[in-house]
Parts: C-alpha cells; sequence; structure tokens
C-alpha cells in the first residue's frame, strides 16, 4: 500500500519536474507540438544546404515560398587563432562565423538547433531575421545533449546576423557564436559570378596578442572593449595564404560581410577597389553606388558588389587599421587575368597604408621568451613563431611580401648581402628607397621592439628559409649594433 | 502498554541495521549556515542558509555501480523512462561494469535527477539545495566569500570556457576549500533539489523574474553586480535542465540536515519519560 502511494507520488513529481520550462509571465508563447497550418502558397519541404564560410549557398530557384528544415549544430571546439595560439571556440557547425543560412522571403522556417553533448554550456540563437520574441532565444534554449526545435516565417528580405543570446552573452558572442541568413528578396538577388561570405569578430585573451599556448577568455577585456585579435572569420590569416578568396579580371564579386562583434564597429573596405554597390545597413531599400568605406556595427551586416578591373590582390580590411596589420583583420581576394595598363598601370603600388607614419615608429614590446635558445635548431623553431607574430603581416608567411609594398624576404638578395644590415633593419626600422631582387622599394618598415633573443631567433629563422644563406644571427650580435648609430 | 512497543521498536532497528547499513558514500563536513545574497537579486533581503552537512567530493562511478547493483531497477536497461532519458550512464560499459570511460574514483555522470535523488537517498543523504550549493561554492582555500576575489572568478570562467576532458579525473582531485570541500568548481556541473528556482527564461536579455537592469547581456552597471558572470551562468546551466536529463558534464554529491541521525535511537525501556 504504502510502495504504490510512493510510487505515485514520484510519478507525480517527475510529470512535474520533467516536464517544467522556464517562462516566467511573459507574454503567452505559442508552444504547440501540432502541426502550423501552412498557408496555399507555401510548397513543398526541403532542408537547407548550409555552407562553411567563406562560402555560399548556390542562389534560390524557386519562384514560391517552401517551408525549410534548417539544421544547426553547436560545438565547443579548440581551434587556432594564429600560429602557436590556440582558442576555445563555441562554434554554430563548427566553424567561426556559423554555418550560412539562405532561404527565400515568405519561406516558413523549421529551426532545430543541436547542442552537443560533449559541450559544457547551454546555448540558444537568436536570428535577426526572426519577428518574434528574442529572435528565437527563449525558444532555441538547448541543453548540452539535447536539440529544440522553432519555426519562423521570414518576412523581411535582408542580410541578417544570429548569435547566441545565453547569458552572458557578450561571452558567448565573443567566442565565436555569430553567423549571418540571407533571406532573398522575392525576384532574388542580381547574378554575379562569385558570392562570398565574410564575418568580423573581435577576441579577447588573457595574454596579449601573440602570447603562445591556449589562450582563455578574459572577461575583462571583454568588458573594456580592449580586444587582442580582430579577425575575419575567426582566426588570423583565415583568408590569407593559401586560403585567399579567388576571382577572374571582369568578374562581379558579391561580398556577405557581418560583424559579429561583441563590440567593435567595422569600416568595412577593400584595397585596390570600390564597391559598385552597398546594401546601405544590409537592408534591401537603399543600395549606394561607389562607396569606398562602409561602416558596418557589431550585430549587423552589409552586402557589398563589385567588378575586379584588373589583376592583382584586393585587400579586404576593417580601415581602423591597426585591426587590420596589427590584430589580423585582413583577407585576401585573388585576381587573375591579363594586366589592363590603362586603367591601373600595374607598376606602380597600390594605395599603401602606413600604420606607423612616415618615421619609424617604435612598437611595444612583445615580452621575453621563457628561456633563451640552446642552438641554432631552436632558434630557428623559435623564430618561426615570432616571424608568425610580427612579420608575417606584411611580408606573408611564405617570405614573398607585397609586390610594390613589402619587399620579399625569400631569397632576398638586400638581406644575404650583409647580415649587420638586415640586423640594424629590425632594430631601427627602415624608410626610404631600396632595391630587393631587382625591385625598388619606398616604404616604411616599423621599429619593433624586440629584445635581442627574439631579433637574433627571427633573423636566424629568415636566413635559414625560403633559400636564404643558412646564417645564424647570435644575441649578442643584436646587442653588439643595438645603440650604435 | 511500553511492551509491545519496545518489542516493535527492537525488531524494527534489528531489521535497520541488517538490511540496510548505509552503504560507504562520501565523507561529509559541517557547514556553518549564514547569510548571503543570490547574486541576482538586487535589493531584496539576504537569503538564509542553515547548519547542514555536505558531502566532501561528488559521487563517484563506484559508488553509484554498488546502488544499482542493489537496487536493479535504477540499472540503464531497466530505468523507467520517466526518471532519466536515453543518455542514463551512457558512459558505461554495461548494467553493471563501468568500463574504460568511466573510472571507478571520477565523478558519475549522465544520471538524471531522479537517479541521483534515489542514490542519495539509499545513504541516507539528499541533494543539497541551489542555496546551500551556492553558499559553499563562494569559498576558497583562503575564506568562506571569496566571491569578489578576480582570481578566484577568473579561474572558474576559465573553467566553464574549456572544453570537458575526455576521462573525468577522480573526484575531490581539485584542492579543498575552507570548509573542506572539494571540486565544486572545474570538476562537474552538479544537481541541486531545486534547480527549478534558479530559472531564467533562457532569453538573458528580457527575463521577468530578474532586474533587467543586471542582465542584460551579463553586464550590470552596478560593480558588485556585474562580476557575478559564474553565477550567472550556472544560473542559466540550472535553467537549461529537466529533472530526467543525463548529461556528460552533470553529476552530484550529497548533504544532510545536522539533526537527522544516522541510526534510529532505542528509547531506555526503564525511563519514565513518555
Amino acid at each position: 500500500m504504502k510502495k504504490n502511494t510512493r510510487n505515485l507520488g514520484t510519478i507525480a513529481l517527475a510529470a512535474a519536474f520533467g516536464g517544467f520550462s522556464a517562462h516566467a509571465e511573459e507574454p503567452a508563447e505559442y508552444e504547440g507540438q501540432g502541426d502550423i497550418k501552412m498557408p496555399a502558397d507555401v510548397k513543398n519541404v526541403e532542408t537547407a544546404k548550409l555552407t562553411s564560410p567563406p562560402h555560399v549557398p548556390p542562389p534560390i530557384k524557386r519562384s514560391h515560398p517552401t517551408k525549410v528544415h534548417v539544421e544547426l549544430e553547436v560545438l565547443e571546439k579548440v581551434m587556432q587563432m594564429t600560429d602557436g595560439v590556440d582558442y576555445t571556440y563555441w562554434t554554430f557547425g563548427g566553424t567561426v562565423p556559423g554555418s550560412f543560412i539562405r532561404v527565400r522571403e515568405g519561406d516558413i522556417v523549421e529551426f532545430e538547433l543541436m547542442n552537443h553533448p560533449n559541450n559544457k554550456m547551454p546555448h540558444n540563437i537568436d536570428l535577426h531575421a526572426v519577428n518574434g520574441p528574442g529572435g528565437g532565444a527563449a525558444a532555441s534554449f538547448t541543453a548540452p545533449g539535447h536539440s529544440t526545435t522553432f519555426s519562423f516565417r521570414v518576412l523581411n528580405p535582408g542580410i541578417y546576423v544570429y548569435h547566441c543570446a545565453v547569458a552572458p552573452v557578450g561571452m558567448h558572442i565573443a567566442n565565436g557564436m555569430y553567423g549571418l541568413i540571407l533571406v532573398e528578396p522575392k525576384g532574388g538577388l542580381p547574378e554575379v559570378d562569385h558570392e562570398y561570405y565574410v564575418m568580423q569578430g573581435d577576441f579577447y585573451t588573457k595574454g596579449r596578442y601573440g602570447e603562445q599556448g591556449l589562450q582563455p577568455f578574459s572577461m575583462k577585456k571583454a568588458i573594456d572593449e580592449d580586444p587582442d585579435y580582430v579577425v575575419f572569420n575567426g582566426s588570423v590569416g583565415a583568408l590569407l595564404d593559401d586560403k585567399v578568396l579567388k576571382a577572374k579580371k571582369g568578374e562581379t564579386v558579391r561580398i556577405y560581410f557581418g560583424n559579429g562583434g561583441p563590440n567593435l564597429t567595422s569600416s568595412f573596405h577593400a584595397i585596390g577597389e570600390i564597391f559598385d554597390k552597398v546594401h546601405v545597413e544590409g537592408g534591401m531599400g537603399l543600395v549606394n553606388e561607389n562607396v569606398q568605406t562602409t561602416l558596418v556595427p557589431p550585430g549587423g551586416a552589409t552586402i557589398v558588389e563589385f567588378k575586379v578591373n584588373v589583376p592583382g590582390n584586393v585587400i579586404l580590411v576593417d580601415h581602423a587599421i591597426t585591426r587590420a596589420f596589427n590584430k589580423g583583420a585582413i583577407a585576401m581576394l585573388k585576381v587573375d587575368g591579363e594586366p589592363d595598363p590603362l586603367v591601373y598601370s600595374g607598376k606602380r603600388s597600390d594605395k599603401i597604408y602606413l600604420p606607423e607614419g612616415s618615421t619609424p615608429q617604435v612598437m611595444p614590446d612583445q615580452g621575453e621568451p621563457l628561456q633563451a635558445a640552446s642552438n641554432k635548431k631552436e632558434r630557428i623553431a623559435r623564430g618561426k613563431n615570432v616571424y608568425a607574430s610580427n612579420c608575417a603581416a606584411c611580408h606573408q608567411a611564405n617570405g614573398e611580401g607585397i609586390p610594390a609594398a613589402f619587399p620579399p624576404l625569400a631569397d632576398s638578395d638586400y638581406l644575404n648581402a650583409d647580415k649587420e644590415r638586415a640586423i640594424n633593419v629590425v632594430l631601427k626600422g627602415l624608410s626610404g628607397e631600396v632595391k630587393v631582387n631587382g625591385d625598388l622599394y619606398n616604404s616604411v618598415m616599423p621599429v619593433l621592439a624586440l629584445n635581442d633573443e627574439n631579433i637574433a631567433n627571427v633573423l636566424t629563422y629568415v636566413y635559414n628559409t625560403w633559400e636564404n644563406k643558412g646564417t645564424e644571427v647570435k644575441p649578442e650580435d643584436v646587442a653588439a649594433l643595438r645603440g650604435k648609430e | 502498554m511500553k511492551l509491545p512497543k519496545t518489542i516493535l521498536l527492537f525488531f524494527g532497528s534489528c531489521l535497520l541495521a541488517g538490511a540496510a547499513e548505509p552503504a560507504a558514500s562520501s565523507p561529509m563536513v559541517s557547514i556553518e549556515g549564514g547569510s548571503y545574497r543570490r547574486p541576482l537579486e538586487k535589493g531584496k533581503k539576504d537569503r538564509r542558509v542553515a547548519d547542514f552537512r555536505m558531502d566532501v567530493r561528488q559521487v563517484t562511478n563506484a559508488e553509484f555501480l554498488a546502488f544499482v547493483t542493489d537496487h536493479p531497477k535504477w540499472r540503464r536497461s531497466r530505468i523507467n523512462k520517466l526518471f532519466a532519458d536515453q543518455a542514463y550512464l551512457s558512459k558505461w560499459k554495461s548494467d553493471t561494469e563501468l568500463g574504460p570511460d568511466a573510472p571507478p574514483g571520477a565523478p558519475v555522470v549522465c544520471v538524471s535527477w531522479f537517479a541521483a535523488r534515489a542514490y542519495l537517498k539509499s545513504v541516507g543523504k539528499r541533494l543539497p539545495t541551489v542555496d546551500e550549493w551556492e553558499f559553499v561554492a563562494r569559498a576558497d582555500s583562503d575564506s568562506r566569500d571569496a566571491s569578489h576575489d578576480p582570481e578566484f572568478k577568473a579561474k572558474i570562467l576559465s573553467w566553464y570556457a574549456s572544453l570537458n576532458p575526455e576521462r573525468l579525473p577522480d573526484a575531490g582531485t581539485p584542492e579543498a576549500n575552507i570548509y573542506g570541500v572539494s571540486g565544486l568548481h572545474g570538476l562537474v556541473w552538479e544537481w541541486t533539489s531545486n534547480f527549478v528556482s534558479a530559472m531564467t527564461s533562457g532569453e538573458a536579455r528580457s527575463d521577468g523574474t530578474l532586474a533587467p537592469q543586471q542582465f542584460c547581456g551579463g553586464g550590470g552597471s552596478d560593480s558588485l553586480q556585474a562580476t557575478q558572470y559564474a553565477s550567472f551562468m550556472r544560473m542559466a546551466f540550472r535553467s537549461s535542465l529537466k529533472g530526467t536529463y543525463c548529461l556528460p558534464g552533470l553529476g552530484f554529491r550529497g548533504a544532510k540536515d545536522p539533526k537527522t541521525p544516522k541510526t534510529p535511537k532505542i528509547p531506555n525501556t526503564n525511563s519514565t519519560k513518555p
């Protein structure tokens, strides 16, 4: 008799706590499990094909609204921020930014958010394309190892940010939980040759830029809005070197550019190009033309389109320029094709942005390495990391520099001719005309206030890579020249 | 009149002593109660936590294995679906074998609130309440209330931002706090008896139960409240749970009221007291 009562009691508790969901004193939300009746014009059901950045799903061909299933997984994972620096990212779909979602005005989106069981935190999603409380955040609040579903109708065309909105929101966003959803207008967008997906974000780490190891998130720096990294697509160099965007001369390129923040506004600019069209603030009603730099606030996005007229490298930056050259907000679009000297002579430099001004400025101290390198091999290994953090932004990871802007270090006659001169360049900076491998450069290299050990290591690395001479530079060589005029 | 009662009690105590000497479980320490502020409640009175006893560490795989061995209806293949979801004890090799992913000394995880309570009941304990748990969790190794120490907070936040390890270390590995309780931070999330009372709406920016100025984006202007991110995150985590959930990062420990005796007292039959 007693046993039965106890079981009933427990079952009642199970029903109460098992089914309890958290909604306190909010206006009533539809929480039905039953089917929602579709309007007559909504035909068919399909599953959205999501893409990882920088790719975008193909334009939508149909001319009627559809019920679209979107399945998006949240995955917490460690990935590289820059050479030697790892970060624990919280991602939608395993990438930062998260997967790109493409739907059409009028579609009914059935959104399933999955939270991987190995994740530590609960997560949700707020899509700016949603008309509804929290943009879906309350409806999609999901514990690890579970998934939630809610549906919404996309009523407004445009390019919208989505992000996680679980407390503390700043931390979830700062860890990379953002992406873009495009709601195509009914007639679609004009056809272009390439569509790309780029999203900016600011990152806050305990250590400063380049400090090695797995870097934890710094809430204090996030509140102070003092980021260590400002990057495109989640990491330094995500769209550089072998991962550059591509186009051919004469083609049209459209970039869906978003800004996840959490804090910084982006001044988005393409070095060497002009945005023929800019959807102001990502809306459909105002398309500006011939824009050099467009403002994208955190939680905002834009669509830019341009035709690439000449071959070369179009460099995408946040024009708050130290972010581009010192924190990672730089990407590249490589344009192949035959030169068109009338439009661009090809011999003169692209617009060069000199963050350090016209005289060598001193960079802040980069810190002591933990212990001195004990042999040449170690020197080269350490120097590689110093190079990645201090030199690669201009001289590139492959040492080839940027034509007419930054000289190459690879197989460089200037470098190999004079070791003392090379040390002085790193110690004291360099300005004025120099000839390297037959080409003239007239630029400014800032003084990087590296200590003797770091300078010795990075120069030894450079001398022993890319067909250079193989010299070893020791800290005492650097010390001897330091302070000498 | 007294005699039958005495015999009943005598037999009763024999039965209890013979059948259910509580199985070995975590040692406990006494916690002296006090008042504390739940970090998200501005302007309200302080809450009072009464004296109680708390396990020094989480319940382990080995202990839970002993429990399901004695209580077959709580085994993975037999559990009632009302009391746990499909992930119940999913890291174990089988109903009664731990296997390589569940070291015997590590905190047991993938257990529902119902299973946790059933285990604790079998050893004469209960789950701690949210207030009891949060009260003890404020302590570090030097003080009872380290909640304003930036190092302490940074360490906790850093654990929240890191991934769950493949295999959990033993319960009790982290350094104990000033009460002698270890592993409240840095090991697993933990069940509490009244986790439903810590609800947020899941929508961190418009929760009706909390003063909005301190919650939006977790950045209140009050410097006292603004830095309680670890508590925000625990509240958020608890709010995402239901009693049947079994998560690989969620375990539990026991608590006890100080007045509950370990064995029932047998009254002195010669006493004249009623």
